[in-house]
């Protein structure tokens, strides 16, 4: 269970993280 | 209403793209969310039914309605001519509704080729849909996997920003 893509929840969570980091990124910039 | 006007062809265009978008991710999903966690559940010898009869016809589904949802997507931002500004991300004109929907071009540009480079050719070897070794399997099985989660992970953002190009900006 090294890598957090074998859990679904981790994965979901991946997801979110990513939106948000991505959504503050477009922020910034503009 | 005129059938062949370019307002009605976008949303033609437009439309298609959101079915094949549908079955994509929605099998996708089926994969991630209900197949694989099920799987550890399924008596051995009722295992074939998921890997030798509907695995295969969900993957059918799968790959084409990845490849139909990218020719749609590319259709509807060339119909709506904003297909170079997008792709480059809006840098050229400075939108921050091309940088959006741009970022969900390109993130389902990947999520695409994951699923025709990587995960269908590994899928092959671990349904036994091509011969390989029986080592080679769970290897392929395993990076499939990965993969597929890999496209869950990036279908959230993804989401988001189609809908926040299409909605916010």
């Amino acid at each position: 269970m090294n890598n957090p893509l074998e859990s679904l929840s981790k994965t979901v969570l991946i997801g979110i993280i990513l939106t948000i980091i991505m959504v503050l990124a477009i922020n910034l910039i503009y | 209403m005129d059938f062949f006007e370019p307002a009605y062809l976008v949303f033609f265009s437009r439309w298609l793209h959101v079915l094949s978008g549908i079955m994509w991710i929605g099998l996708l999903w089926y994969f991630n969310f209900v197949q694989i966690p099920s799987m550890p559940n399924i008596p051995d010898n009722q295992k074939p039914a998921i890997s030798k009869v509907i695995a295969p016809k969900a993957l059918f589904w799968f790959r084409w309605a990845a490849l139909a949802t990218i020719i749609t997507g590319l259709s509807t931002a060339h119909l709506n001519g904003y297909l170079v500004n997008a792709l480059t991300l809006g840098i050229i004109d400075g939108s921050q509704k091309d940088t959006a929907i741009g970022i969900g071009m390109w993130l389902g540009i990947i999520m695409a080729y994951n699923v025709w480079m990587i995960i269908w050719p590994n899928q092959k070897i671990a349904l036994g849909i091509v011969s390989a070794n029986d080592d080679e399997k769970p290897l392929a099985a395993r990076k499939a996997m990965l993969f597929s989660r890999t496209n869950t992970a990036l279908s959230i953002p993804m989401l988001y920003a189609m809908v926040s190009a299409q909605n916010l900006y």
